[in-house]
């Protein structure tokens, strides 16, 4: 690649300090460039602005703490899944998402940052995670509206990052939007049933579907004038395209299938515009989306006190492990096997 | 599901048995989901969950439609075992309760495998899940109980309380014919006590007898919490009678 030169060959922490020579930052800094207009993917050893891994540390480590506090609304229906069917599918997916979690911590952590680090960032509320997960799952239908939605949100988002310029979070993404799509495929699948099933049950998946829709179309983020990393995210070719403009996709691609699902969109304005191309629709609540962010929506707190609880509440479990292990450390046979 | 014998060969009892034993811990398990104590141990958690979840859906279906006994059968038709209905505690108290039981079906699935009944085709593909379940539960005993002093005085705990529900696994079930259930007890127990001492903790004492007598379970005497977690696991299928999902 052509960083490659640039590398710091020597490894380790020091890969991450500013070189000394302000000669060598701007050859460091033009191959940086030349690779990314390339489409050449930065390898964890490569050289990179400080301002790009910090861009790319508070990105994956929020996509991360999502897939994590995302667990919750859907584990809430765990326990009572109507089917044994449905209940495998949905442990298998909420199982999925914590594997998720763990792919972009990891790739997060080659970037210089701990895992640890970054939970407790999200524990003490200085990093955040997607704005849907603080909306409560009220009944049985919003587990498909959940796959539905803020899935196919999250697919529409997250398919352009398999070509993100950062490697290790571009293939960690192609792992997951294969996975993401399966969910999403089961969500609709799920208020498909409900859809065409009993009166009381299409009523349920209507109200889901009332419900989620307008907080999935605040997952693509502020619109582009109000987008503050945007710009930046572009040029380093972190994002591929702007937040209105997955937001329109996603749209698009809604509409025929709320359609075929037999449900109907909350937005009295959403009609095609033959003009555009595309579907029109009406105005989000852009303060209740502000407010969200701030720690205002109906369940940050809720969210946050179980993440915190959890982690709190399995400390002398971790402990207990450390402490094995280093009892066994020496141990030829292996850490504890007998 | 095509690996399903003919419905007059299975014996039903057993089949509710073994199933329901699946059923009832797959979502004691469940409960787990975002509770975990580190992020591993969700997955872990929820594969176990996962595994234990197919094998009482083909049981269940083995003895009728597996929603229908999952969502409509009352406590006292259920046939499960006592101690995998125990509420999750902490994290030891899972991890005991996993250990006795993951052994025993271990052992059990090893028997009815190599076996010609019935449930020798699952049991043969149950084994290897019920060999990793083990695994995962003896590798925490293990650190949890020569861990830290507060770790291993919540697994020494754990053990005792759970102690008095083992003997009611090696009752024998009605339907299962070729397994001859003391030697099954006999080698639940030296496995058992080994991981104990290995894990730096004392076998624990007390009867083993369960909350009634031994086997209780299996004629539907449950106890107290079972009712609750059922009531949560059957109320939605409950409120809308005939549906499908």
């Amino acid at each position: 690649m052509a960083t490659a030169a640039a590398r710091d060959t020597a490894g380790g922490p020091t890969a991450y300090d500013a070189p000394a020579d302000p000669g060598d930052a701007a050859a460091l800094q033009s191959a940086f460039d030349a690779a990314v207009a390339a489409d050449e993917r930065i390898e964890p050893r490569d050289w990179m602005p400080d301002a790009y891994r910090a861009t790319l540390v508070r990105q994956i480590a929020q996509h991360a703490h999502s897939e994590i506090i995302g667990m919750q609304p859907e584990a809430n229906w765990i326990t009572r899944a109507p089917s044994l069917r449905r209940k495998a599918i949905l442990m298998a997916k909420v199982q999925d998402e914590a594997g998720h979690g763990l792919y972009l911590y990891s790739a997060a952590e080659t970037l210089g940052v701990s895992r640890d680090e970054l939970l407790d960032k999200l524990h003490a509320g200085r990093q955040k995670y997607s704005s849907i997960f603080n909306y409560p799952t009220l009944t049985w239908a919003d587990v498909g509206a959940i796959g539905w939605l803020v899935d196919g949100a999250a697919i529409t988002n997250q398919v352009p990052l398999c070509r993100c310029s950062y490697g290790p979070y571009a293939r960690a993404m192609v792992r997951i939007c294969k996975e993401e799509s399966f969910h999403q495929r089961q969500g609709y699948e799920l208020l498909l049933a409900l859809s065409k099933g009993t009166p009381e049950q299409h009523a349920m998946a209507q109200d889901a579907v009332d419900r989620w829709w307008w907080p999935s179309l605040m997952m693509f983020g502020p619109p582009d004038d109000e987008s503050q990393h945007s710009a930046q995210s572009m040029a380093w070719k972190i994002k591929r395209h702007s937040n209105d403009e997955l937001r329109q996709r996603f749209v698009d691609i809604c509409v025929p299938q709320a359609e075929s699902l037999g449900l109907t969109l909350p937005d009295p304005d959403l009609r095609w515009n033959e003009e555009r191309g595309h579907y029109d629709f009406g105005a989000i609540d852009w303060p209740e989306f502000w407010e969200v962010l701030k720690g205002n929506g109906p369940c940050n707190e809720q969210r946050l006190s179980r993440r915190r609880k959890a982690h709190e509440e399995g400390a002398w479990v971790r402990d207990a492990a450390a402490a094995h292990a280093a009892k066994h450390r020496n141990d030829t046979t292996g850490a504890t096997r007998a | 599901m095509t690996t399903t014998p003919p419905a007059d060969t299975v014996p039903t009892a057993a089949a509710l048995a073994l199933g329901d034993d699946a059923l009832v811990l797959s979502h004691r398990l469940g409960e787990w989901a975002g509770h975990a104590p580190v992020l591993e141990e969700e997955v872990a958690l929820a594969n176990i969950a996962l595994d234990l979840l197919g094998q009482a859906r083909l049981l269940l279906s083995m003895a009728g439609d597996e929603d229908e006994l999952a969502f409509l059968r009352e406590e006292r038709a259920f046939r499960n075992l006592q101690l995998v209905e125990q509420p999750n505690g902490d994290f030891a108290h899972t991890i005991a309760r996993q250990l006795y039981f993951s052994v025993y079906q271990h052992l059990l699935h090893g028997r009815l495998a190599s076996g010609e009944g019935p449930f020798a085709p699952l049991a043969g593909k149950a084994v290897k899940e019920a060999a990793y379940h083990r695994d995962h539960a003896e590798q925490w005993t293990l650190r949890l109980g020569d861990g830290t002093d507060e770790s291993h005085a919540r697994m020494q705990r754990a053990v005792d309380v759970l102690w008095r529900y083992t003997g009611e696994m090696f009752q024998p079930v009605e339907g299962i014919d070729d397994v001859d259930w003391s030697a099954l007890e006999r080698t639940w127990l030296e496995v058992i006590e080994d991981v104990l001492r290995r894990a730096t903790l004392t076998v624990p004492k007390g009867p083993r007898s369960g909350a009634w007598r031994a086997g209780a379970g299996r004629q539907g005497l449950h106890t107290e919490p079972f009712g609750r977690m059922l009531a949560e696991m059957q109320h939605l299928h409950r409120s809308h009678p005939g549906a499908t999902w």
